[in-house]
């Protein structure tokens, strides 16, 4: 088990090598210069040679390249341009509203996901099944950022019940946190409802309806027992993309998280803050990846037997990257 | 009829009653049937918007801002007095075309990747994986946002970063499908008869993996013009004033306490479009699968 933890966080390495190859290269080749946006107009051509020289933007790219790495391996991700503080401190700052955000969008897909998924499988082809799916489909077809304008319309506008931005109370949180949630839900619905169906089909749910057990128990105890395996998987990979996929959520509603973060920066070519603010997500969704991976190979006894013997561990650790990359 | 039905060869006639099963499966999966349509009537829209709502989307009344909806102007008119039903005609044909367009381009890069990488496996699989992983570890849409901000608002960098977002899923998809395909039989027997590995992938493996490509394209396209309309409403998308879907609500967004119905009409095209193409795929990827045939 170890052993594939650790070939996995090597094989980590390379990949965000190359995100941070990728988001450097494109700062980098894009026209217009840091120096004119920072500095403005006014400032003189030595003004700007003294910036370029303070920020080491002379270097040769593949210098410039390696610098970042090596400096980034230390945890210094460089200085933002614009508030000429440490881009590491600045994203940590916002990463525990981001992630809060991430954690309650998740308990909203958990719960309305979870629930409709179950009902639907248990009822398939009713009307109620129907219904759900098309509602699940229509989740899925919204974009996040329309969804949150329209429940501002509703809540806060037409209503007056809730706060349209802001993160202070907890009020604040309902409209951001349901608009990613019913999102991720409907994603978590779908994969519930299938994941269930193939439950409820398998012989020991044919036993325990046979030992005469209730209806309610044999689905809640013996079918959703082996159907939420995956649906847990899906939930941990929904949880990592939020870490990052949740920006436009956050212009929305006003929320100063990563997000909101990244997008300022790009928008006046704070290159460092940009780069470390993309490193800091793909680092948070591989991580969680992993995490999830190692979670379904020791919650699922299937998949745990076959690390016990020595010689299929490999193997298995082998399958288990190829399929799940 | 019947006669030019028996006159012709077997092989066709085998291949076309493969098509009808699938077809037959496909329409009787009712939803699907009525994303197609919605499809329909999009392309439709696309192809023909100064036919089918005003010639020109730029003119502007000035005297007739934010008006409601009327007979002269279906759905209102915005910031600038512009008829919203003839500017949401038109960003129909915006967002189907750059998604269209993106959409090609990562398909072809990410099949030919996914298809060598599945192919050949080893050490080329092992390096191709890695850079899709790469593209992975980047959500689609901060990608997109960086790539336009770098290069600069036009349709042609907006295309290329909506590709490249897609190329992904397209390489893993095709490379598993190609797999599944790799060892058979007849890609053995077509070896045994001396054919080329470019021949064997182009004539065996890839018409016998491209059910699950196919349902991929319809997904990618959701997903693409989801994110065309992301990267406009945060100001870095199809340039004004070209319209579309996702910058018209950015306009609206300012004003939309005041009347929400500005904010209501694209969102609701874009919701219903990529619905459309949602539907169109769940039900192709039943009719395609092998599994759930009868």
């Amino acid at each position: 088990m170890i052993k594939y933890i650790g070939k996995r966080i090597l094989m980590l390495i390379p990949v965000l090598l190359g995100v941070v190859l990728l988001v450097f290269s494109m700062m980098y080749f894009s026209p217009g210069s840091a120096e004119d946006y920072i500095l403005g107009d006014m400032a003189t051509e030595e003004d700007k040679e003294a910036f370029r020289e303070e920020n080491g933007l002379n270097a040769p790219f593949i210098v410039q390249y390696f610098n970042y790495v090596k400096d980034a391996v230390r945890g210094d991700l460089g200085i933002s341009y614009t508030t000429k503080q440490p881009v590491a401190d600045e994203i940590f700052e916002r990463f525990p509203t981001t992630f809060k955000l991430a954690l309650l969008s998740t308990l909203w897909s958990i719960v309305i996901g979870i629930t409709i998924g179950i009902i639907s499988a248990v009822r398939q082809y009713s009307i109620l099944d129907h219904v759900t799916r098309l509602v699940a489909m229509l989740g899925v077809s919204v974009p996040t950022f329309w969804e949150g304008l329209m429940l501002i319309i509703l809540f806060s506008v037409q209503f007056a019940l809730l706060p349209s931005s802001g993160f202070t109370t907890w009020k604040h949180w309902i409209l951001p946190s349901f608009t990613i949630g019913t999102h991720s839900a409907a994603t978590v619905m779908r994969m519930m409802r299938s994941s269930m169906l193939e439950a409820i089909r398998q012989d020991y749910i044919t036993t325990a309806k046979a030992k005469g057990q209730t209806n309610f128990i044999v689905v809640t105890k013996h079918a959703l027992r082996n159907a939420i395996i995956p649906v847990m998987t899906l939930v941990g990979v929904n949880f990592g993309r939020l870490l990052g996929g949740s920006a436009i959520t956050e212009i929305v509603f006003s929320i100063p998280g990563l997000g909101n973060l990244i997008i300022a920066g790009i928008k006046v070519k704070n290159a460092p803050l940009v780069q470390g603010g993309i490193l800091v997500i793909a680092l948070a969704m591989a991580l969680c990846n992993l995490i999830v991976d190692v979670l379904y190979a020791y919650v699922d006894p299937r998949i745990r037997s076959q690390y016990v013997k020595p010689r299929v561990k490999l193997a298995a650790a082998k399958s288990a990257t190829t399929e799940e990359k | 009829m019947e006669k030019e039905k028996q006159s012709t060869p077997v092989i066709h006639k085998k291949k076309n009653s493969q098509f009808r099963n699938i077809l037959r499966r496909f329409m009787k999966n009712q939803t699907a049937v009525f994303g197609l349509v919605i499809i329909f009537l999009l392309v439709i829209f696309a192809l023909f918007p100064s036919q089918l709502s005003h010639a020109d989307y730029t003119v502007q009344d000035l005297a007739n801002r934010y008006s409601g909806p009327s007979a002269e102007h279906w759905l209102g008119t915005d910031e600038l007095g512009r008829d919203m039903y003839t500017r949401i005609v038109w960003g129909c044909r915006t967002s189907l075309t750059i998604g269209l367009a993106s959409v090609a381009i990562a398909c072809a890069i990410g099949v030919t990747l996914g298809t060598l990488a599945g192919y050949f496996g080893g050490v080329l699989d092992n390096v191709l994986m890695r850079i899709v992983d790469i593209l992975m570890a980047v959500p689609n849409l901060l990608l997109g946002i960086s790539i336009v901000a770098a290069l600069g608002n036009s349709i042609t960098v907006l295309v290329f970063a909506i590709a490249l977002g897609n190329i992904a899923a397209f390489s893993r998809v095709t490379r598993s499908s190609v797999i599944t395909v790799r060892d058979t039989e007849y890609v053995e027997a077509a070896r045994a008869t001396g054919a080329s590995d470019g021949r064997i992938m182009w004539k065996y493996v890839l018409p016998n993996a491209l059910a699950p490509i196919i349902v991929q394209v319809t997904t990618s396209l959701a997903g693409s013009i989801l994110n065309i309309s992301g990267l406009s409403f945060v100001g870095l998308g199809v340039p004004a004033p070209t319209p579309e879907w996702g910058s018209m609500l950015s306009n609206a967004r300012t004003i939309m306490r005041d009347y929400p119905l500005q904010i209501m009409f694209p969102g609701i095209a874009i919701m219903l479009t990529v619905f459309a193409f949602n539907l169109f795929g769940d039900g192709l990827r039943d009719a395609l699968d092998p599994r759930l045939k009868n």
